[in-house]
């Protein structure tokens, strides 16, 4: 990022940050009116520094990744996220792969979102497809993205569990979890990953009734009554 | 007479109603029905439900895919505007921020207030639950009993439209024939858990909640809402003709546009509109009450949110429904040559005796549920069934190591997939990912239940709040300093929540992650979290030791009354909110009253 896109992003977060956020909690004492430091803590260096979409957004707007706040995933960021996503969740006969349904798009909002849980991610992400590129380059002298499948599982197997990661790659498998978490977020929470759960509600009713009685018997519940 | 301006508002009012949620709209509604001028004031942006409600939105179509944020912390959509544990420019502190000492204070400047996302949970306080020092020695009686609160629960549930039965069981109050409408049908993990908690030994009957499973009964509740007022029993039953009944779909956490559950915005600002007796401000931030030379509260000073600049209002009576801190915040903040400690603290207790619900939650996975048939399991937004606290005999003859009941709020079923769905089941799966991952997925959604213990809360010393001696708000208004602490009371109740949960799972043949939470201290939710605050200026029978009578009207200033939560005396398990309503409904009827003797 230039330097003139820091400043703007700076300036924007002063101006419009929640005010909840320079009043931070963590200062109780904070004398009344003396206005909080410019820009606060919102600007840590190695995260973004955009504003949130505020305590009133507008809720009938049908927003996209990168409407409220810039994406930042660099290319490369963005083709090792795609690689890595889609091997979580690859298509098959059911659903497509996460890259096809948005998941990338959203993993990019998600790290460049301005708020605490997100920036946490954010070096989590970053840091971690950093370091799994770093692996890819160690062990077979390519990048993540252009490996062969078998050549990536060879990564993934090492780090895809955390219980049974060995101590030098533990780092690495909490940030494995964390994607694959943040993969099935945005890959279920879209319409084609609802559809393979079988996700059927949403939709309006005549009326609500008690589950299918065969269904019932089958579970040993068909004479419960609350 | 409907929305106002500032500048819009009338020279004197019957009476002044701070806030609109479900204090101030019950106050509202019930006085202008029957006969009263009112102007009603709310801090937040006026706000309407019938165009502003997200119902069929999916995650797909908000940021983050809706997913909590410190903007929006129950998602993008839920129908909180501008509130939320943080405020923009409307700071609060706290002694600490350690767990165990921290108070966070739930705001929310709309109006309806937090009526238009609240959970609906709409359960009675028995007849223990208005006495319970008698019954173990702590805390406060509150100087009224279950009979007198009893005929406004009646009233409240035919108004609002309450859905649940009539058990029987120990101090879970029957409704009368007709008040409550038929429960939702249950979903598979509600009949799952009714089934298996019962062996146990742990009741679990239909829920309570404050959704119209059928549409109301608009021939008969209103002469018996409003006994010889024709006038309201006609804009009442139309009203309630026109609300639709749950059309089983959309979370009520987003506000309901078709009016299909209560919101003080959808149920009680309408119908207290149509008299034409209600003028509503919004952006109208109360600072104080307001004192006349003859010792009466002659308004309020208000801010205008929307320029800065500063008002005052006149009324005959003064209501404060602003939400209990809030109340505690504008007496405290009321001061003058007679009262340097706040108005109508003459007692010293205003500001004492918060009190929170007790909450701890527990989440299982269960075998039996996984890879069933797709259903649609929306019912009306959960909370079907729930188990009503079980153990008063033992408790009472000292075989617990807490004092006081909770109740079980029980969730399951396949939601609407969100970001946290399918997150953290890597203990389920082993690490799996790729095709494998595919098919876990499909295993495990759905095959979920969670179970929120809420537990009544003992007033102390230790929990209350006050002015803090330096910060202000953005209008300059001095803020509330919270102090926070929990007795073992509360602890162990905490505790047996996550061991009673963990036994329910495993009776279900379910396992729960890591297991339950043995230590109190970290089983509870921090102070505020759960949303329930009360107390602060309790009703009592001794002007010495409480804030008001039992009908809301402070000891010190007699056309000062206070209808919302701050006057609680206790915090029973059961959910505030329709105790708040039925006070909120009695204090009016007593203001009505006092006022046609010309006593106010």
């Amino acid at each position: 990022m230039d330097r003139r896109t820091t400043l703007r992003w700076m300036l924007a977060a002063s101006a419009g940050m929640p005010l909840a956020r320079q009043w931070a909690f963590g200062e109780p004492q904070t004398p009344a009116g003396g206005a909080a430091p410019a820009g606060g803590d919102a600007v840590p260096a190695s995260s973004t520094a955009a504003a949130g979409y505020g305590t009133d957004p507008d809720l009938s707007k049908l927003h996209r990744p990168g409407d409220v706040w810039p994406l930042t995933l660099g290319e490369v960021q963005r083709r090792t996220a795609a690689a890595l996503c889609d091997l979580i969740i690859p298509g098959d006969a059911r659903s497509p792969a996460a890259s096809v349904v948005g998941v990338v798009d959203f993993l990019d909002e998600w790290v460049s979102a301005p708020y605490p849980d997100q920036r946490r991610d954010r070096s989590t992400v970053l840091e971690g497809l950093g370091w799994i590129d770093a692996e890819a380059a160690r062990r077979f002298a390519r990048g993540f993205a252009d490996l062969a499948d078998a050549e990536q599982r060879a990564i993934c197997d090492d780090i895809c569990c955390e219980a049974k990661a060995v101590p030098s790659r533990a780092q690495a498998a909490r940030f494995f979890a964390r994607f694959r978490d943040l993969t099935a977020g945005g890959f279920y929470s879209a319409p084609e990953g609802r559809r393979d759960l079988g996700f059927i509600g949403n939709v309006q009713r005549a009326s609500f009734d008690a589950p299918p009685r065969e269904l019932l018997a089958k579970l040993g519940l068909d004479r419960v009554r609350p | 007479m409907p929305f106002v301006s500032a500048s819009g508002i009338a020279d004197a009012y019957d009476v002044i109603v701070v806030g609109s949620g479900a204090a101030g709209g019950q106050s509202a509604y019930t006085l202008c029905m029957e006969g009263a001028k009112v102007l009603m004031l709310e801090a937040g942006r006026k706000y309407l439900p019938e165009t502003e409600t997200p119902m069929f939105q999916t995650p797909d179509q908000a940021p983050l895919r809706g997913d909590g944020t410190p903007d929006k912390e129950f998602g993008f959509y839920d129908a909180t505007v501008d509130g939320g544990w943080t405020v923009p420019g409307e700071p609060y502190t706290r002694t600490t921020e350690e767990a165990a000492g921290r108070f966070d204070w739930w705001r929310a400047r709309m109006l309806g207030g937090r009526t238009n996302h609240w959970g609906r949970i709409s359960l009675r306080n028995g007849p223990y639950d208005f006495k319970p020092r008698s019954r173990d020695g702590l805390g406060f009686d509150w100087p009224i009993s279950h009979a007198d609160v009893a005929p406004y629960y009646d009233k409240v549930e035919r108004l609002v439209g309450v859905y649940g039965t009539s058990e029987g069981l120990e101090n879970t109050p029957n409704s009368p024939p007709g008040c409550l409408l038929p429960p939702p049908a249950p979903i598979v993990s509600d009949l799952l858990i009714v089934q298996r908690a019962r062996r146990l030994g742990i009741p679990v009957i239909p829920g309570h909640r404050a959704v119209l499973t059928q549409p109301l009964d608009f021939k008969r509740s209103p002469a018996l809402l409003h006994p010889g007022n024709r006038e309201a029993q006609a804009i009442i039953g139309a009203d309630m003709r026109q609300r639709t009944a749950c059309f089983w779909a959309t979370p009520c956490g987003r506000g309901c546009s078709i009016r299909a559950n209560y919101q003080s915005t959808t149920v009680h600002l309408p119908p207290a509109l149509a008299t034409g007796r209600l003028d509503v401000l919004t952006d109208a931030m109360v600072s104080e009450v307001l004192l006349g030379k003859n010792g009466r509260a002659r308004g309020v000073k208000f801010i205008d949110r929307t320029d800065g600049t500063e008002h005052a209002a006149a009324a005959r009576v003064v209501v404060l429904a602003a939400s209990a801190c809030e109340t505690v915040r504008i007496l405290l903040n009321s001061t003058s040559g007679q009262y340097r400690n706040g108005l109508a603290n003459s007692s010293g207790k205003v500001g004492r005796y918060l009190m929170d619900t007790v909450g701890s939650s527990l989440q299982g996975q269960v075998p039996l549920l996984e890879g069933l048939p797709p259903l649609n399991e929306d019912g009306a937004s959960g909370h079907a069934v729930y188990s009503p606290w079980w153990l008063y005999a033992q408790q009472h003859r000292g075989k617990l190591d807490f004092a006081r009941g909770y109740h079980i709020e029980i969730a399951g079923g396949r939601r609407m997939p969100g970001v946290g769905t399918l997150s953290g089941i890597e203990w389920l799966t082993g690490g799996s990912y790729g095709k494998r991952f595919k098919e876990d997925a499909r295993r495990y959604y759905g095959s979920f239940v969670s179970f929120d213990g809420r537990g009544e809360m003992i007033p102390n010393e230790k929990s209350y709040c006050e002015i803090d001696p330096t910060v202000k708000d953005r209008w300059g208004i001095p803020v509330l300093r919270f102090h926070w602490e929990w007795s073992q009371h509360e602890l162990r109740q905490a505790a047996h929540m996550q061991s009673t949960f963990a036994a329910i799972v495993e009776a279900m043949g379910g396992r729960v992650n890591g297991g339950p939470i043995i230590d109190g201290a970290l089983a509870i939710s921090p102070g505020g979290s759960i949303i329930h605050e009360v107390g602060g200026a309790i009703m009592g029978v001794d002007p010495a030791s409480s804030v008001t009578n039992s009908w809301g009207q402070t000891w010190d200033v007699a056309n000062l009354f206070i209808t919302d939560g701050a006057v609680f005396a206790s915090n029973a398990d059961k959910n505030p909110t329709l105790t708040i309503m039925a006070l909120a409904w009695r204090a009016a009827d007593r203001i009505l009253h006092l006022m046609r003797r010309k006593e106010l």
